[in-house]
Formats: C-alpha cells, sequence, structure tokens
C-alpha cells in the first residue's frame, strides 16, 4: 500500500505519470468528453481562438438534451448548428433530440469504464462516480481547449471520506442520503475535494439509485464523487460494452483531509426548503405545504425505478395537482412503457414529455407561474431555477412528490399508498 | 496601484443568480448576456455597474451550473477582479480561463458595503485602513490569467505555429 486517494490513481493513468499527490498541477487526458446544448457556443470559442479540427473526434460525445424538442426558433437553430459541426468534425458519440439526458445516456451507451476519467461541460459531471470512474465538470473555454489540445491543466484535489452504513429504510431512497449529507455538511462543505465513498449501503443500492448521490455532489461543490465499483457494476456493464478496464480503489491507507459517516438505517426522507438544496428538514417538518406542480425527471430523479416509485404511490388514484414526468433516457422511457408504469402514471393523471433536462433550469416544459410551488426530484432549487424567481421548488425523493401530486401539498407516501 | 468600487453580496451566491439558466441558449452577444447579470439577485447592478468595480461576496460564490455566462455575464459588464471569501471550484476555474483574477480574501467581505471603494497595490486590498494580502498563484495558472484566458492562450499558441 502506498496511501493513494482514487482521485491520486485516476488523475495519475490519466496523465501518464507513475504516481500523482494531491496539489500537483497535472496535464490530463481525459478518455472522453462531452457536452450538450452549449456545443455551439463551444464551437465559437474555439474557432475564435484558431481551431480548426477537434484533435480527438472519437473521444468527443454530444447529446442534445437541455431544451428538447427545441421550442423556440432559437433553441432550433442552436439544434442545427450542433448537428452540422459534429457531422464537420465526424464526432464520435452523437445523441440526437429524444435519446436522453447526457449522464444517463452515456452511462447506458457503455462509454465511460470504472477508472475513466471524463470531462463534461455539465456541473452534474461528477455522476459517473458511480461507476467507479473520474467525472468533473468544465466550463465551456475548457471543453473548447480540450478539443483543440485533448488535455486539460488540473490541480489533484484533496480527499473527502464518506462512509454510509446500513440498509435504507422502506419509503426513503439515494436521493434522502443525497440530501442528508448536503444538510449535515452544507452547500460548500466538499471545498472542490474528491468525494470518495465506503460502507456496506453503496452495494444495497440498485443501479439507478446509485448515480443520485455522486451526481448531487455537484451541489455539495465536489470536483468528483466516487463508488467503489462492485460486482453489479461489472454485471451492468457486460451488457454494454466490451472494451476492457481495470477499476481502481483507493488504498486503505490513503490520506482523507475529511471524513463523515452516516447510518442510513434510521434515515427518514427528507426535503430540501427553498431555495437551497441544503436547506434540508425531515418530510415532517414539510407535510402539509400546497403544492401546483410535481415533477419525477432530471438527471438526478428520471431514472425507470424513479417513475416505478411514483406509479406505485399514484396507481388508481386521481393526482390533485400537475405531475410532470419527464424519463431520463429512450431506455427509461421504453421500459417504462413496456411495463406498464408509463399507463399508470397517465391514468392517475400524469403528463409525460420527451425524455431530456425539461424544466429543471428553467428552459420549458413545466416553468411554473409566480407563486405556484413544484416539488421535484431534480438537484436544484435555487431562487429562479425553474425560470420564475417568486415560485418555490422542494427537492425530495420520487414517493414524496408523487404522494404530493396527489393531494396537491407535501404528505407522507404511505398516507396515499394505503 | 489601482482604485475599485465595490458590489457587495453574501454567501452561496449560486450560477442562477448571476446568470439565470433561462437564458443560456439563446442570449449569446456579450451585451445581451451582460445585460442580464445577476438579474435575480440585484436587479439594480447591470444599470449601475461601471469599468473596473468589482464584486465582493461571501462564501462560495458560483456555486451550481457550470455556465461560463456566470462569469462573462461580470467581465462583459466591466468586471475584471471578483473578491470572495471562497469560491465553488467550477466557477475558479471559469474565471482564470475567461481571464478574470478570482481573489480568495477571508474577511474583507464581512466589511465592505456594495460603493465602498477598494485599493490594490503591491499584492493587498486596502479597505478602511485595514489590509488583505493577495494569494498567489501556481505559475501555470497565473500565466492563463496573464494571457487573459485560456482561449486567448490557445489564440497565440496556434498562431505560433502559422
Amino acid at each position: 500500500m502506498t496511501g493513494f486517494t482514487f482521485a491520486e490513481k485516476a488523475l495519475a493513468r490519466a496523465s501518464g505519470v507513475s504516481g500523482a499527490r494531491a496539489g500537483d498541477v497535472l496535464d490530463i487526458r481525459p478518455d472522453l468528453i462531452f457536452s450538450h446544448d452549449n456545443t455551439a457556443a463551444i464551437r465559437k470559442i474555439f474557432l475564435g481562438f484558431g481551431g480548426k479540427n477537434i484533435l480527438h473526434p472519437n473521444r468527443v460525445a454530444v447529446t442534445l438534451d437541455h431544451a428538447v424538442p427545441a421550442p423556440t426558433t432559437l433553441h432550433a437553430q442552436n439544434h442545427a448548428e450542433i448537428r452540422a459541426w459534429v457531422q464537420e468534425q465526424g464526432i464520435g458519440h452523437f445523441f440526437e433530440v429524444g435519446r436522453g439526458i447526457c449522464h444517463q445516456v452515456i452511462s447506458e451507451e457503455g462509454l465511460i469504464l470504472p477508472s475513466e476519467v471524463i470531462f463534461g461541460s455539465d456541473s452534474h459531471t461528477t455522476h459517473f462516480g458511480w461507476l467507479g470512474a473520474f467525472g468533473m465538470g468544465v466550463g465551456r473555454t475548457e471543453m473548447a481547449a480540450l478539443w483543440a489540445t485533448g488535455e486539460l491543466w488540473l490541480a489533484v484535489p484533496q480527499a473527502m471520506k464518506i462512509t454510509l452504513n446500513g440498509k435504507l429504510p422502506i419509503g426513503t431512497t439515494a436521493k434522502d442520503i443525497a440530501l442528508r449529507i448536503l444538510r449535515d455538511l452544507t452547500l460548500h462543505g466538499a471545498q472542490y475535494r474528491s468525494i470518495e465513498f465506503f460502507g456496506d449501503t453503496i452495494s444495497t443500492l440498485s443501479m439507478d439509485e446509485r448515480p443520485v448521490i455522486p451526481n448531487m455532489m455537484a451541489e455539495f461543490g465536489a470536483m468528483n464523487a466516487y463508488f467503489p465499483p462492485d460486482e453489479a457494476i461489472f454485471t451492468y456493464l457486460v451488457q454494454r460494452t466490451s472494451r476492457p478496464y481495470i477499476p481502481l480503489y483507493p488504498d486503505a491507507d490513503a490520506h482523507y483531509e475529511a471524513e463523515y459517516t452516516l447510518d442510513v438505517s434510521s434515515l427518514a426522507p427528507q426535503v430540501a426548503m427553498p431555495h437551497e438544496p441544503d436547506n434540508v428538514v425531515d418530510l415532517d417538518h414539510a407535510i402539509g405545504t400546497p403544492i401546483q406542480q410535481a415533477f419525477i425527471g432530471t438527471c438526478t430523479g428520471g431514472r425507470y425505478e424513479d417513475l416505478a416509485m411514483a406509479a406505485d404511490v399514484v396507481r388508481g388514484k386521481k393526482i390533485r395537482s400537475r405531475l410532470i414526468i419527464i424519463p431520463a433516457s429512450a431506455d427509461v422511457m421504453l421500459r417504462a412503457t413496456q411495463t406498464g408504469v408509463l399507463a399508470d402514471l397517465i391514468m392517475a393523471g400524469a403528463s409525460i414529455a420527451t425524455p431530456g433536462c425539461g424544466p429543471c433550469m428553467g428552459n420549458h416544459l413545466g416553468i411554473p407561474a409566480t407563486d405556484e410551488a413544484t416539488i421535484s426530484t431534480g438537484s436544484r432549487n435555487f431562487k429562479g431555477r425553474m425560470g420564475t424567481t417568486d415560485a418555490p421548488v422542494y427537492l425530495a425523493n420520487p414517493y414524496v412528490v408523487a404522494a404530493s401530486a396527489v393531494c396537491g401539498e407535501i404528505v407522507y407516501p404511505n398516507e396515499v399508498m394505503e | 496601484m489601482s482604485e475599485h468600487r465595490c458590489f457587495a453580496y453574501g454567501d452561496n451566491i449560486n450560477t442562477d443568480l448571476i446568470f439565470a439558466g433561462k437564458y443560456t441558449y439563446t442570449l449569446r452577444t456579450p451585451e445581451e448576456i451582460s445585460a442580464h447579470a445577476l438579474e435575480d439577485l440585484d436587479p439594480t447592478f447591470a444599470q449601475t455597474v461601471q469599468k473596473g468595480d468589482v464584486i465582493v461576496a461571501g462564501r462560495n460564490w458560483g456555486n451550481g451550473s457550470s455556465r461560463e455566462q456566470g462569469v462573462t455575464c461580470l467581465k462583459w459588464s466591466g468586471v475584471n477582479i471578483i473578491i470572495a471569501e471562497s469560491f465553488s471550484g467550477l466557477y475558479f476555474r471559469n474565471c482564470i480561463n475567461l481571464g478574470v483574477h478570482p481573489i480568495v480574501c477571508a474577511g474583507l467581505s464581512s466589511k465592505v458595503k456594495t460603493g465602498d471603494v477598494i485599493r490594490i497595490e503591491g499584492g493587498y486590498i486596502y479597505h478602511n485602513g485595514d489590509s488583505y494580502p493577495i494569494p498567489s498563484l501556481s505559475p501555470s495558472v497565473q500565466a492563463i490569467l496573464d494571457a487573459k484566458g485560456l482561449a486567448p492562450m490557445l489564440a497565440s499558441r496556434f498562431s505560433d505555429k502559422g
């Protein structure tokens, strides 16, 4: 053992050095880089500094997901520019309107594997830690530089160890773990460190649940977030790729600047109140809050099991508030169609939209009116996030969101399900 | 030596408040983008900001989305220095890469009010008789800032290649 964290190992691998320590500034050559509806803006920066050809187009992915199908002519023009650029540059992995949200699609396609490094021009790129990869969000200028040079400067981060013990109680989900971490440690708790998870809870979480936690570590201020990959991950990947990989694990004597342990076995459902994702309370303290709209979707909370949990709550009932369902990908939507989950949701009164980010950052498909409250499975409830400043947003797990849609106010899911 | 008028803000100001997500794929020009700077936080900012003004903020300035307009909306408003108790990591990187100097400064934000003037001289910030050191950056990071950002740095690299 030599005391390396996961981040130190992964970044050493991706920069071709034999060993790296926190604080070292390295030139990282990522295995995959991706962008989304911001690709046209990145192209403008790229051409602006004299870029001509993307150096490694086979290591580039582009998804159209943030405003799909295009809600306005301007958005459509943006998509058209991106399609032309993808063709001109021979970009290796392009996903059209309707395929789904970047993080979900790239995972489903097996484009990123344990130990690999992925940079995306999207803050939720921390997501890919669920596969044991190093995922980090970058800015548009950085993405343009990556297109041109294939590499990016990076100071190897310090690391923080989070240990999750126990099995979640019925009615709680990975979302509650993420919200509880934010509640205890705040939005700036990560201090741009590598957040590395340990503990027996991880193996109890399904493939749909696991991404929620690394994804929401973006809200925690993490550079990346890492789950140690286990047999379940290897099995998930077998069906999706034949590329070889060697998973990386931190050494037992790795140095962690900070540590935090959570016993999840007595965790109550958590609710983030307006207007910060760390303004979190036990569900008890949010009960009775009127809501006009409920939203199940996003890269955080729009996978199959999220939809299935919602269906379990609303099956055979009629919703009182609006309920918007946006599957995170076409695969999710197809499966929910085949199993009858979507039918249950539609019969209860839900409306279904094209896989993508939907109203999460205020583009379209469910912008609230002034003073209308939304409860969402998404990751952010900042003031104005969904497009309207005076429209409060609450964040919760899919059971709570669906149950609240049935009652028109925030309620205990078991009261609806009985 | 330079003097700068301050806009003072609190803790955890996120990029949705700095530049709202609903504008990210439709507004493109510097004029359009700067016109909406800090719209949901301080509606008077875009009208009153002048070239050379600085932001002085609390902890975790720029958390949330990676959108670069969170930096460019201020840069194109004339702000080239942002001072905060701490920055989100992504926002800090975006500042460097866009040639805006992010200064981590403990203690200043609780003293400064909007409209105050600070002086920057010889690696220190001066305000009301107090001085605050400006942390140095690593050489590779300072080189990007000196080039006024990653894009100008790459432009000169590409033109050097002929």
